[in-house]
């Protein structure tokens, strides 16, 4: 075959490729081409109801397109690859899809358990891992083909599965988290992706969420089932866990929790972490030093996100039903409440631009995204959205523990 | 004691039948609340009791919510759940949220499978 010798097409084939070749040439000069642009000002909104997301531009506040087929976004949470180019976003129903913000459609998609509750992305970016109620543990999956890389069921000794919470990124390829039944705070290590390696650690009872500070090196655990939070040191593993704010309730009754708070890297500013107290209608301030309790807040209801301006001089914070249409400002300088605002019906979700100047809410029961000043405190914008809930820009793929 | 088979059989049908024509009486019981505030309630157990359970009440947090799920599930235990919260979980006390009545139409609507949520009416702009 190889020592034949290159023949000649006829005539009538050449006027075949030739022509096809000026056409398809012509066609190309002809197409304007796909304006460039940046990714950097993108963002994503979920509509809860619809499972469709919203892609969203920060500079001119719009809305550039819509992506349906996303399954059952209820709860639905978003990571952005490194390059800020594609958004996985994990669904209620375990549905994990992979958004291209610039072609504005689905890149990739796996349904991938029965219950999910958020993910995280490797630092590498090479891994993306989903945290599932049902079956309770976490599964990775390649960030490029979503292709289900391991495995690693939340079980104990008893046999039992436990629905994870609270996971982070941390460096390397680690992911650490909690388990809810189980009381126990985990890190599952994928350097060798396929050979996973899992450290345990006391986690108190019933952690309900967690986050891990902007540096990397503590994380912290909500618990739902005592008065306290669980504290790690990630740069003294052997230590182990600790507890924080042990007994802030000081045994009074807990008032009714009609929705989980939320924690994230975004409470800590200025060497301080303001968290969301449990069952208290209050927000508990922490030095990131000693971890010991500094102050506390008290805020018109149950706190959901506490929610620090990137530039840490002020915390916004919004609140569980039936008082979700309330939004409290506290000046970190001050310590105190300084603006009580109601930019809407059921604010589910609240996100900066990474400056600070602009935050933008979610009004489920208005159907509304609304955008604030918040230099001023007043509404500068915003659009018409159905049942509005996360909104997530991609500068969070610059951040630990997003 | 041993009961002839025929017996046991017998009386276990009409304990059944009893079972459930007095469960079909209560049923029938919950007055429904008016439209609107029926739109309302069904609002609630859709958006706030979906934080935990699922927009689609199959489950989260919280146990799923589906007709297939209350299936068997005592209706009055299933009130009291929703009036005074499951100490020990993360289930609050809905009382002073929902009355007694409104808690038995909710569950009994469970039961029959949830309406969908249309949304709470429209308000004048605040801002």
């Amino acid at each position: 075959m190889s020592s034949q010798k290159p023949r000649l097409a006829p005539p009538v084939l050449w006027g075949v490729v030739l022509s096809a070749m000026v056409f398809l040439l012509s066609a190309c000069a002809s197409t304007p081409p796909a304006a460039l642009r940046g990714t950097g000002d993108l963002g994503v909104v979920i509509e809860r109801a619809d499972g469709r997301v919203k892609i969203v531009e920060t500079s001119g506040r719009s809305v550039l397109a819509t992506v349906e087929g996303l399954g059952d976004l209820s709860h639905a949470s978003v990571v952005f690859s490194r390059d800020a180019r594609y958004a996985y976003v994990f669904g209620r129903d375990g549905g994990l899809t992979k958004v291209d913000l610039l072609e504005a459609r689905i890149a990739g998609r796996v349904v991938q358990a029965g219950n999910a509750i958020g993910g995280s992305i490797s630092h590498d970016g090479s891994l993306v891992v989903v945290q599932n109620y049902e079956p309770g543990g976490i599964k990775a999956f390649d960030a490029h083909t979503l292709e289900l890389v391991a495995d690693v069921p939340a079980t104990t000794e008893d046999g039992r599965r436990s629905k994870v919470v609270g996971l982070a990124d941390l460096s390397g390829k680690r992911f650490i988290y909690a388990l809810f039944e189980a009381g126990e705070i985990r890190i599952t290590d994928f350097a060798d992706p396929r050979n996973p390696v899992t450290q345990r650690f006391a986690g108190g009872n019933q952690p309900y969420d967690a986050l891990v500070t902007p540096n990397g090196r503590h994380y912290i655990a909500g618990l739902f089932g005592e008065d306290g939070l669980a504290l790690v040191d990630l740069w003294n593993l052997d230590k182990g866990s600790s507890k924080i704010l042990d007994g802030y309730g000081r045994g009074e009754q807990p008032l009714p929790v009609f929705k989980m708070p939320h924690l994230r890297g975004w409470s800590v500013a200025g060497g301080r972490a303001y968290l969301p107290a449990i069952g208290r209608h209050e927000v508990l301030v922490v030095d990131t030093t000693t971890w010991q309790e500094v102050g506390r807040i008290p805020v018109k209801s149950q706190p959901v996100f506490a929610m620090a301006r990137p530039d840490g001089r002020e915390i916004w914070v919004n609140f569980a039903f039936p008082d979700n249409g309330w939004v409290q400002v506290i000046d970190t300088v001050s310590g105190q409440v300084t603006h009580t605002l109601q930019p809407g019906r059921g604010i589910l979700h609240m996100e900066f631009l990474s400056k600070g100047h602009e935050v933008w809410l979610s009004a489920r029961d208005d159907n509304r995204v609304v955008i604030y000043d918040t230099a001023t405190k007043t509404p500068i914008g915003g659009f018409d959205s159905l049942s509005p809930s996360g909104i997530f820009f991609t500068t969070r793929a610059a951040r630990t523990g997003f | 004691m041993k009961l002839p088979p025929l017996v046991a059989h017998v009386a276990v049908f009409i304990g059944a039948a009893l079972v459930s024509a007095f469960a079909a009486a209560n049923e029938s019981q919950p007055a429904p609340p008016d439209a609107e505030r029926a739109r309302e309630l069904v609002h609630i157990v859709r958006q706030d009791c979906g934080s935990c359970h699922g927009l689609t009440l199959n489950g989260g947090l919280g146990p799923a919510l589906t007709i297939e799920a209350m299936a068997g599930k005592p209706a009055e235990s299933m009130v009291a759940t929703i009036i005074g919260g499951r100490p020990g979980t993360p289930m609050p006390p809905f009382r002073g949220i929902v009355t007694e009545s409104e808690a038995e139409w909710i569950v009994d609507q469970l039961m029959r499978g949830f309406p969908p949520d249309t949304g709470l009416p429209p308000v004048q702009a605040r801002n």
